[in-house]
């Protein structure tokens, strides 16, 4: 655990309001409030799933109880997991997708053009109010958009699209208070490690986790969605932001209407809503690692110097969108990576690939020494391609399970992409801001 | 499932946060059920997969189930014959995934307290409890009466088919 950040626990009582987790809950549940410990059900405005926990497996199931898809226009399915295919089981899971996808004339479908929790926001299809599941545990990055978002397994997700519904009990919620500036070099990945080194990898307890405050305020859309993203690896229910100026401004430039925008929920806790709250000093914050083989394994840059990378590896959800290729960027700026360290770059979606050619970030990347990969999970879901026996590996992403991301000898720290970029041009993992001081 | 409290049931031990990429390794994914659950939990003990027998229990440290949403985590215990996971406390998307599949998960602070190739048994079917060698009741948290349900319908599949059958026959 770091020593960075001043810590504070309060717990409001006697309060009558409501968090954002139960006004998000009660809009899904047709209530006018909810409380902490109802189970209730709730009406999905959209259901996400993949190629890996979607079709392959939704198909023969919905056969079996003889129903069909509740409401296509509410379903987005997302080919990310096994594409590109690299071997004939996972060329015929795609087929079996893009058959599928054809035959329930699906009408929003996203081929081979990045991840899930990425591409879902950047077509749209977010907005704040709204009550969503993903068939995908990373799907709490939805939350960032003042939407309640979470992750369910095939079988779940068999219900929803069978019914349109699903349960959940109404949970407490962790505020996050976040105040002041980052440091330069210092960002949301970093902020999520330090929170889950703290709290553990089941620290929030399937609760709502709530980031909030002017750092949080004054973050961007994808660095919010970075902080939504690992509330999974807290072991959260959800990791929720109230949407603001800064969530119109975004869906604005993705093209959804000024009608469909202002005719969002805007939902925000009460000031005398019964929640635990922890106040955190964003300028007393270091950058982070988690070593092997778990997120909760934080420590600062500091202390994992001595360790060499033969690897370094900027991808996922979680540390590839647009805002962590700038990052990365900047550190490599007009330098080269270090002898013996191997730089990836798997861009989260095309889009962002696209924007980042155009700004001279990809040029820049490459010029360092990157390989680019394509916009798909890639290593991090561990479905293939992954990393050879006894690799050390710095990595963008979101979990270092023993295991995941190649077979168990190799060892993965988490960090950053800034922090991943200065660690590929040193040779050592590295602390970004004396590299960019 | 029914539990009988005359079986006993035999314990495996595992440590704390075991996750999903454990007990449905990536790599398999891409496989059917019988496969990914051959390697099930390889990482920490190699000798569970191939030597587990059905209505044997798991018994693991706290955070069980933590990582990914994929359900092949609880299916390829269930897959296994493993009749209940007994532990402090679970990862809540795999609790969830676990009822779904009709597996039960018993929330039980005094799990650790089981050692390995013990003989328990889990009496009661609608508040389980476990009963450790020494004839002592370890108490577990009571489990919704509709998440019981859904582990005596043998999972979510069975629960919805009953659901359309009652609609198709209200609609006709």
């Amino acid at each position: 655990m770091s020593t960075a950040s001043e810590l504070r626990v309060e717990r409001s009582a006697g309060s009558s309001g409501s968090t954002l987790a139960q006004k998000l809950i009660a809009r899904a549940a047709e209530k006018s409030h909810v409380k902490v410990g109802d189970v209730l059900t709730c009406q999905v405005d959209l259901a996400m799933f993949h190629d890996s926990s979607g079709p392959r497996r939704l198909k023969p199931m919905l056969a079996d109880i003889g129903a069909e898809i509740w409401d296509r226009n509410k379903v987005v399915l997302v080919l990310d997991h096994y594409v590109p295919a690299r071997d004939a089981d996972s060329e015929k899971i795609i087929r079996i997708t893009r058959d599928v996808a054809k035959e329930w004339q699906l009408p929003h479908v996203i081929d081979s053009e990045g991840i899930c929790h990425v591409v879902l926001p950047e077509r749209g299809h977010l907005k704040p109010g709204y009550f969503c599941v993903g068939g995908d545990s990373h799907s709490p990055t939805g939350g960032a958009f003042g939407t309640y978002m979470f992750g369910i397994g095939a079988t779940e997700m068999l219900g929803v699209v069978a019914t349109g519904e699903i349960w959940v009990q109404v949970p407490e919620t962790l505020r996050m208070v976040w105040h002041g500036a980052l440091q330069k070099g210092v960002c949301a990945k970093d902020m999520m490690l330090h929170m889950i080194g703290k709290f553990g990898m089941n620290g929030g307890n399937y609760q709502a986790v709530e980031f909030a405050g002017d750092t949080v305020r004054g973050l961007g859309m994808q660095e919010r969605m970075t902080l939504s993203n690992m509330s999974a690896e807290m072991g959260a229910q959800v990791g929720l932001i109230a949407a603001d100026s800064t969530t119109r401004d975004y869906l604005k430039s993705v093209g959804v209407s000024q009608a469909v925008i202002e005719q969002s929920q805007y939902f925000e806790t009460d000031d005398n809503a019964d929640c635990q709250r922890f106040d955190f000093e964003a300028s007393q914050l270091s950058p982070q690692v988690a070593a092997p083989h778990s997120p909760e394994n934080t420590k600062a840059v500091a202390e994992f110097s001595h360790i060499k990378p033969s690897v370094a590896y900027i991808g996922a959800c979680t540390g590839a969108k647009l805002t962590d290729l700038r990052a990365a960027a900047e550190v490599l700026k007009g330098r080269k990576v270090a002898a013996g360290v191997q730089l990836l770059v798997a861009p989260a979606s095309a889009r962002d690939q696209a924007q980042a050619t155009q700004e001279g970030v990809m040029q820049i990347l490459m010029e360092a020494g990157a390989s680019v990969l394509p916009n798909a999970c890639g290593a991090c879901a561990g479905y293939g391609g992954t990393f050879e026996e006894g690799a050390t590996v710095i990595s963008s992403t979101a979990r270092n399970f023993q295991g995941r991301m190649g077979p168990a000898s190799v060892q993965v720290y988490l960090a950053s992409p800034a922090t991943v970029a200065a660690s590929a041009l040193k040779g050592h993992i590295a602390d970004v801001r004396e590299v960019l001081a | 499932m029914t539990q009988d409290a005359m079986v006993s049931r035999k314990v495996w031990r595992v440590g704390a946060n075991i996750d999903t990429d454990a007990l449905a390794p990536g790599a398999y994914m891409k496989h059917g059920i019988e496969v990914i659950a051959a390697h099930c939990l390889e990482v920490h003990r190699t000798d569970f997969a191939a030597g587990v027998k059905p209505g044997d229990v798991l018994v693991a440290g706290p955070n069980f189930g933590i990582g990914s949403s994929r359900e092949q985590a609880a299916g390829a215990l269930k897959q296994l014959g493993i009749a209940a996971v007994i532990a402090p406390s679970y990862s809540g998307l795999f609790f969830r995934n676990a009822f779904n599949l009709g597996l039960l998960l018993l929330t039980c602070p005094e799990a650790e307290t089981l050692q390995e190739n013990e003989s328990v048994q889990i009496i009661g079917t609608e508040t389980p409890q476990v009963k450790n060698a020494q004839g002592q009741i370890l108490m577990c948290h009571s489990v919704p009466s509709f998440l019981m349900d859904m582990v005596h319908a043998g999972g979510l599949v069975n629960v919805l088919k009953q659901r359309m059958a009652h609609k198709a026959r209200h609609t006709d």
